[in-house]
């Protein structure tokens, strides 16, 4: 199935995922932001170059999430390495396990509080070196959509990373909650694991302070 | 094994703890030979650096003995090594432009988020120095696991002792790193704040990038007597007004660069003082600063403010339009160890730099509530604490 005939499809999650394309999510939560002090008022705020999940808050609430950090290796070598989905699981701590049959990824997902959840995701545009773009299929339990990017980084300082995600909370606003509180809500979660992915490349190892193997 | 624990406030006792184990491929294993208590130690057993839990082994100055290696060390067993406090990968962008303190990979994922929002940024990994900066098991113990040990601990040459090399894990490289921040010109007046270990060191490195005058302040007589040995003018706080003197003792341009090695735990009468104790007691989070604002406010205009004393929250009545209007620089940060390690072994191979001077006791670990407490309330004689696992307390 090519890209295009996914993304005309009419889902729910087809609002959402149209958000995560950088231009149009800045058009739509475009909203204004006043000055506290009145003077001088500005109406209306022009778009600015920052992504738009950088929007102060106070409009709704948004299931985006993402996040940008710098690795000092090239770009290919990081690709790969994501690209094989059997490595996600080193790095990400919320993932159990990941099996790729196609272009079918499965995975089993520590929900909050260790409430096992499978995702089921497939690959829908990929670029070697450059992008990975990926959403649930219709038969999986939790609807996301996911998108990697790859970038080289100014002053061969590397790769730049860019990991974003657009979900639906399994249990609504109060799954999010509950998530938030258990710590594995999305975007710490998601924050936590490209930390783990820049240890992992850069360093050969993930930090930890612990001082025992169990 | 045996290790110094933190209990809460001013309440430290050597417990016993599992041995540490091989976790990452390129860690490795130190039995502890020396071991000391620093002033930044200072600051969690007096409770005001925040994110220590009860149960952690303090300690961030040690050296030792490899007794295990993970696949990927480069070490062997047997080597005798120092440790650098700051815990640091060797490969991010910080670690390549050698600000090693700064090692973005350091800090545990699960344990950046406090820094990153406190800070704006999650800071690197340090041994036994709060949950802020890893949560790491410290050095007063035994043994210690070692991260990264391929690219930190450095290998000591037979012929030295641990008393003279001990230190490059951390104050000496500090108070050479807070000297290297003045930017020293020869013949450059530098006034010092603090003749504790930090203070002494930077004393003996501004000497020796070519200062021309060293002024020392601080209250205990002890300790002004060192850095007037080191060759340091010296001004009792208790005794003279400070600004004036510095001021008639440069000139009456004032010093070309000031270095603040007391930190968050600022003595003095001022109300300033005053003030932030009371905030720092009722958990503010206000660092009590009185000598860092007196060295703003005493450098001459366009001057040098390097700041190796240790700083967690936020400042009061910050003398900004000072630094601003004077056009002052200001440099600091934890140490980056790795950085001066080669040069300073070698100035202390050559009998350049003296490291033992300031060592006034040597205790059994077993001993070391004893020897907080008195480097806390006698530091007038108690001027540097080294600690020896394994061996006997004695009476
Ligand atoms: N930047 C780093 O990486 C690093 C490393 C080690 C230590 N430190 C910090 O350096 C500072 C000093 O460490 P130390 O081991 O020498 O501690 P210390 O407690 O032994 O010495 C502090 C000295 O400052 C003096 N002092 C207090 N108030 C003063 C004032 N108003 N004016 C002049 N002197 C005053 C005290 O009398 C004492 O002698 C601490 O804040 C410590 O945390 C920083
Ligand atoms: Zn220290
Ligand atoms: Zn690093």
């Amino acid at each position: 199935m090519t890209n295009r005939e996914h993304m005309s499809g009419h889902d729910d999650r087809q609002a959402l995922w149209l958000t995560l394309g950088i231009g149009v999510l800045a058009g739509v939560v475009g909203y204004s932001v006043f000055q506290a002090t009145g003077r001088n008022h500005v109406a209306h705020r022009p778009e600015d170059d920052a992504p738009a999940r950088s929007t102060r808050r106070g409009g709704p609430a948004r299931a985006v999430t993402g996040r940008t950090v710098t690795i000092a290796k090239p770009r290919a070598e990081l690709y790969a390495f994501w690209r094989d989905a059997a490595n996600l699981p080193r790095f990400m701590s919320s993932v159990g396990s990941a099996t790729t049959t196609g272009d079918v990824t499965q995975w089993q997902l520590k929900g909050p509080a260790g409430m096992p959840l499978t995702l089921e995701t497939r690959i829908i545009e990929h670029r070697d070196g450059e992008l990975l773009v990926w959403r649930s299929t219709p038969d999986s339990q939790i609807e996301a959509a996911g998108r990697v990017t790859f970038r080289d980084a100014p002053a061969g300082r590397g790769t730049e990373v860019e990991a974003q995600i657009a979900y639906v909370p399994p249990l609504g606003e109060a799954g999010r909650l509950v998530a938030k509180l258990f710590q594995s809500d999305p975007s710490i979660q998601g924050r936590r694991e490209l930390k783990r992915f820049k240890m992992l490349m850069e360093t050969g190892e993930i930090a930890t302070s612990r001082n025992q193997k169990s | 094994m045996r290790a110094l624990t933190w209990h809460g406030k001013h309440d430290v006792r050597v417990d016993t703890h599992p041995d540490p184990e091989i976790i990452n491929p390129r860690d490795a294993i130190i039995e502890v030979t020396s071991t000391a208590i620093c002033g930044s130690d200072l600051h969690l057993y007096d409770g005001v650096i925040p994110g220590l839990l009860s149960g952690d082994i303090l300690g961030h100055e040690f050296m030792g003995r490899v007794v295990e290696v993970g696949p990927k060390s480069t070490l062997k067993k047997g080597q005798r090594v120092v440790v650098p406090f700051t815990i640091s990968c060797g490969q991010c962008f910080f670690c390549q432009k050698q600000q090693f303190s700064a090692c973005d990979n350091s800090n545990p994922a699960e344990k950046q988020d406090m820094t990153e929002t406190l800070y704006g940024h999650a800071v690197g990994g340090l041994f036994g120095y709060s949950h802020l900066t890893g949560g790491y098991p410290g050095g007063q113990a035994e043994y210690v696991r070692v991260p990264y040990s391929d690219v930190g601990p450095i290998i000591i040459p037979d012929g030295l002792d641990d008393d003279q090399v001990l230190f490059l894990s951390d104050i000496l490289p500090t108070g050479w790193m807070g000297a290297a921040n003045c930017d020293i010109e020869p013949g450059d007046t530098v006034a010092v704040w603090g003749c504790g270990p930090v203070g002494l060191f930077a004393i003996q490195s501004a000497l020796l990038m070519g200062a021309g005058k060293v002024i020392a302040i601080d209250e205990y007589p002890n300790r002004l007597a060192l850095a007037r040995r080191l060759g340091a003018e010296v001004i009792d706080f208790k005794r003279t007004h400070v600004l004036e003197a510095l001021m008639e003792m440069s000139g009456g341009l004032g010093p070309d660069a000031v270095i603040d090695a007391v930190g968050m735990e600022s003595h003095g009468f001022a109300p300033d003082t005053v003030m932030d104790n009371i905030k720092q007691t009722i958990g503010m989070g206000a660092d009590s600063a009185h000598a860092l604002r007196e060295a703003i406010l005493a450098v001459r205009k366009g001057g040098r403010v390097s700041i190796p004393g240790v700083y967690g929250g936020f400042l009061d009545k910050f003398p900004l339009g000072a630094m601003m209007e004077k056009g002052l620089q200001i440099r600091t940060g934890q140490t980056h160890v790795q950085k001066y390690h080669e040069e300073l072994l070698r100035r202390i191979g050559e009998g350049e730099i003296d490291t033992t001077f300031l060592i006034s006791h040597r205790l059994p670990l077993e001993d070391a509530a004893r020897g907080y407490k008195n480097f806390r309330y006698n530091q007038n004689e108690w001027t540097k604490v080294i600690l020896k696992p394994g061996t006997e307390v004695t009476a």
